[in-house]
């Protein structure tokens, strides 16, 4: 194995989140992108570099956007020489488009890179229906005039319609909502716990952009300063108020509008070095990345809930470093829902559950409340699927680095049964 | 950049209208652009008996390329061999020599028979000494006497020409050059009617000086950079060659990742007003530059009220941004010595704080502040061999002024000697000038880029 290298966590940059159809209705992928992009070239002074290696992907996407983040560059301010290709793993997106530059400078193959995401529900894709497309597709190869008059006998008035992305999954026909409710039911996640999630992830986030902790880290865009889904006056009573989102057929839920993320619209952007390139460019990292795992859940056959793949990805990366879940200073837990939070920690203080499932002799434990997600998550900021990853590893680093040193621990749940977890360290 | 009605009064038709109502027609300023030569014509220096500098000033402006008369060969009768009296770009007129008022009467010796000799965007420059370091009271009355005879020049003076007041304190002669460079050239084009102040600069010299790029290697923070003069100023002082670190709060972020990326400089966001602004800035200079050369105070806002109808909200955060958070910062930058040796930092004022204005107490009252810390600070800022100074604007051409009423939008425009507003990169020449190197002989002066607005001093 070649020897490796720290990769530093220099920086990063993000537009604030807007709710679906709101502020950046109008803004495409490939808007959003750049703007992170030049954002980010702006904070370090990176106009006219070249990169090693710039990695983004969004997880709704256009045809036209086979290169999304290649087209992006060459919109921005870096060098046009700086390569540029797609990542696209669901909501691990961000995250693993940060594992994949990286990798690559641990290794030494580039010094630095840009890792990215973007999302619009808003500006989304919109498919024919399936008979209609093939009659399309027939015309657009006729050869004559003749022909395509001929094959325009053949349209139905059945053909015409439409198919805008479902958040569902294919396999199961089930909405990612439903599929957390029956997880959430599973373990017995009560309502009372999810909403008290939910509202200490609003106050959390409003707290720190109040202190300016987002002054570094989230540039306005389109009139957004702040995240538009943010309440920081969000409380407890006034959540319990609201009825299921994803109820079971007998009208029974726990999962609500507040306490499951928000359709959004977003983009963020991390900056990736090695150290020698950090040092000839006087930036201090925030923080190293220092270990990742991607993993899977076979949710179609298995027992385990689709959004469960990060409870197994953990104690795997901890235990090939040594570490205990209590070894951490701060626990950034991807709220795609409140209850995805609680059920990945009732999962790992289960002593049950870590024998039978994870093979361990005993459950990893409790972790410290207080470091989870202490200066909130998706729930408050909402959740552009692909810039997530981005948000939580700038924020972590840059907490650590306030922290002035300590380890940190991120974990994303996907679509499909994916999930993407890492470690960092200052 | 002709507003709607400049460019109607200068139409055929207006020019009729305006001659007719005796309209001011205003003129097109000369400004700098790089590659321009220093004067666009040959440079008249004269000198008042027993002139000090007239052998330096025509050192400098040699130097630099321009063509230097010492005496008009031609009378305005008498025609020259092209058939037309020769014209100049500038006069220069050393009156250090001057230390009794019947000596005045050489001032209208030697400018009167050619004063009609100067080219549209001329300039006019008398130099003297400072009226308080004079040896007795008639030699301080005499030098006193010229600044009234600069100023009225400034109102006489026709088609974007200019007239100024250069103090030379004793033994500065040699450190002339920047301010006679930014008096001479485009870049001083909306400066009229005012005095600005030489001393010597500090023991060991300037070393070389590259003029077409003053700043080059050093860092310089600007706030209040997203828009406007604070937008013009980071571009003039990227264009001399600074790293320009562009500064302004939060919100507006994205109009300045623009401005940054436009001039291949950096964007801090950050709110100057908040309790830890300056040991933020204090860190981020120092990690990222290992300290600063140049400092703008540029941000500010207005919250224009009369005092009698101004809720206490509004005073606050004018005095916050104007001029507290100013104060507070330079605190913080000269005890950590984050500025570096040789620093430079310039605050922007504003005519209203020294004529003041109505529903503009806490506004004036913020920008006269800014020139008592300039004058403050200026010996601290002299014993590291750095300076500070001020640009008080008059009124010019951005967006806020671009949203005032019709009306008082024109009588503010034409009020002063040039009749025009003045542009964002006039004010950013000027804190160019204070920014570079060369020009660290002028310390605690505040300038005025106003055009010689008749409000004001």
């Amino acid at each position: 194995m070649p020897e490796t290298r720290r990769v530093a966590i220099l920086g990063g940059n993000r537009i604030p989140f807007a709710r679906s159809n709101g502020p950046y209705a109008e803004a495409s992928n490939q808007d959003m992108l750049t703007e992170v992009l030049d954002g980010l070239v702006a904070r370090f002074g990176l106009q006219d570099q070249r990169l090693g290696e710039v990695v983004g992907g969004a997880v709704l996407k256009h045809s036209r956007d086979f290169n999304l983040t290649r087209e992006s560059v060459l919109g921005s301010k870096l060098d046009g020489a700086t390569p540029a290709y797609d990542v696209q793993q669901a909501c691990g997106t961000g995250l693993q488009t940060a594992f994949a530059v990286g990798d690559k400078i641990a290794l030494g193959r580039i010094e630095v890179g840009i890792a990215a995401g973007v999302d619009t529900t808003s500006d989304a894709p919109i498919a024919v229906s399936e008979d209609l497309r093939r009659f399309l597709l027939s015309l657009n190869s006729a050869k004559t005039p003749m022909d395509r008059v001929k094959l325009l006998g053949n349209i139905r008035p059945g053909m015409i319609g439409i198919e805008a992305p479902r958040n569902a999954e294919p396999r199961t026909g089930l909405s990612m909502g439903q599929h957390m409710q029956r997880t959430a039911d599973h373990w017995g996640i009560d309502r009372e716990s999810q909403d008290e999630l939910a509202v200490a992830s609003h106050r959390n986030l409003a707290a720190a952009y109040d202190r300016g902790f987002f002054d570094d880290l989230v540039s306005p865009y389109l009139g957004l300063t702040r995240d538009q889904n943010l309440r920081p006056d969000s409380d407890v009573d006034k959540l319990a108020k609201l009825g299921p989102a994803f109820p079971n057929q007998d009208g029974s839920g726990t999962l609500t509008a507040a306490n499951s993320t928000p359709l959004s619209d977003g983009a963020s952007s991390v900056l990736l070095a090695s150290e020698d390139w950090a040092d000839q460019a006087g930036l201090s990292p925030l923080a190293y990345l220092v270990d990742h795992e991607t993993a899977a859940v076979d949710y179609v056959h298995g027992d385990d809930g689709l959004l469960t793949a990060p409870i197994y990805a953990v104690p795997r990366m901890l235990a090939r470093n040594g570490s205990s879940l209590q070894d951490f200073d701060l626990y950034e837990i991807h709220e795609a829902f409140a209850s995805t939070v609680l059920v990945t920690l009732k999962a790992w203080e289960s002593e049950a559950f870590c024998r039978e499932q994870l093979g361990r002799d005993e459950a990893l434990g409790a972790i410290d409340r207080t470091k989870l997600n202490p200066y909130g998550s998706s729930l408050a900021s909402g959740h552009p699927f692909a810039a997530t990853g981005g948000r939580i590893l700038a924020s972590a680093a840059k907490q650590l680095d306030e922290r002035g040193g300590g380890r940190a621990l991120i974990s994303i749940c996907a679509a499909g049964g994916n999930g993407v977890v890492a470690i960092l360290e200052r | 950049m002709a507003d709607l009605l400049q460019q109607l009064l200068t139409s055929p038709i207006g020019r009729q209208i305006t001659s007719t109502l005796s309209v001011p027609t205003p003129p097109e300023l000369r400004r700098y652009e790089p590659g321009q030569p220093l004067a666009h014509g040959a440079v008249l220096v004269v000198g008042a008996a027993g002139g000090a500098v007239q052998g330096a000033v025509t050192e400098v402006l040699t130097g630099a390329g321009v063509t230097v008369t010492h005496e008009v060969t031609d009378t305005a009768g008498e025609p020259a061999g092209d058939g037309r009296p020769e014209r100049f770009a500038a006069i220069v007129l050393d009156a250090t020599g001057i230390e009794r008022s019947a000596e005045l009467g050489q001032l209208h010796e030697l400018l009167q028979p050619v004063l009609k000799r100067v080219l549209p965007s001329g300039r006019l420059i008398v130099i003297g000494r400072p009226p308080e370091d004079a040896g007795d009271a008639h030699a301080r009355t005499a030098r006193r006497a010229l600044e009234g005879f600069v100023r009225s020049l400034g109102k006489e003076a026709r088609d974007g020409t200019t007239a100024n007041l250069l103090e030379v304190v004793d033994g500065a002669e040699g450190d002339l050059e920047a301010a006679i460079r930014f008096l001479i050239s485009g870049r001083s084009a909306y400066v009229s009617g005012q005095v600005l102040r030489v001393g010597s600069s500090p023991a060991g010299g300037l070393g070389t000086v590259d003029w077409d790029r003053p700043l080059a290697d050093q860092v310089a923070l600007v706030t209040g950079a997203a828009r406007g003069i604070g937008a013009a100023i980071a571009e003039v002082l990227a264009r001399d060659g600074a790293h320009v670190v562009c500064l302004d709060v939060p919100a507006q972020g994205d109009a300045l990742q623009k401005v940054a990326n436009r001039i291949g400089g950096t964007t801090l966001q950050l709110d100057i007003t908040g309790e830890d602004a300056p040991a933020r800035l204090v860190e981020h200079l120092r990690e990222r530059h290992d300290g600063v050369d140049v400092v703008v105070h540029n941000a500010g806002i207005t919250r224009d009220k009369t005092l009698a109808n101004m809720d206490r909200g509004w005073w606050d955060a004018v005095i916050a941004v104007n001029l507290t958070s100013q104060e507070r910062i330079d605190d913080a930058l000269l005890s950590e010595e984050v500025l570096n040796t040789g620093g430079r930092i310039v605050c922007v004022s504003s005519m209203a704080g020294i004529a003041g204005g109505r529903g503009q107490t806490n506004y004036a009252a913020s920008k006269a502040g800014v020139i008592g810390h300039v004058e403050a600070l200026a010996p601290q800022l002299a014993s590291v061999q750095g300076s500070i100074n001020a640009v008080a604007p008059g009124f010019i051409e951005t967006e806020m002024t671009g949203a005032m009423p019709l009306v008082p939008r024109e009588f503010g425009r034409r009020m002063n000697s040039l009749n025009q507003g003045g542009l964002p990169v006039d004010v950013a020449e000027a804190i160019a000038f204070f920014a570079s190197p060369a020009a660290i002989g002028s310390n605690g002066d505040t300038l005025r880029v106003d055009g010689q607005h008749l409000i004001g001093a």
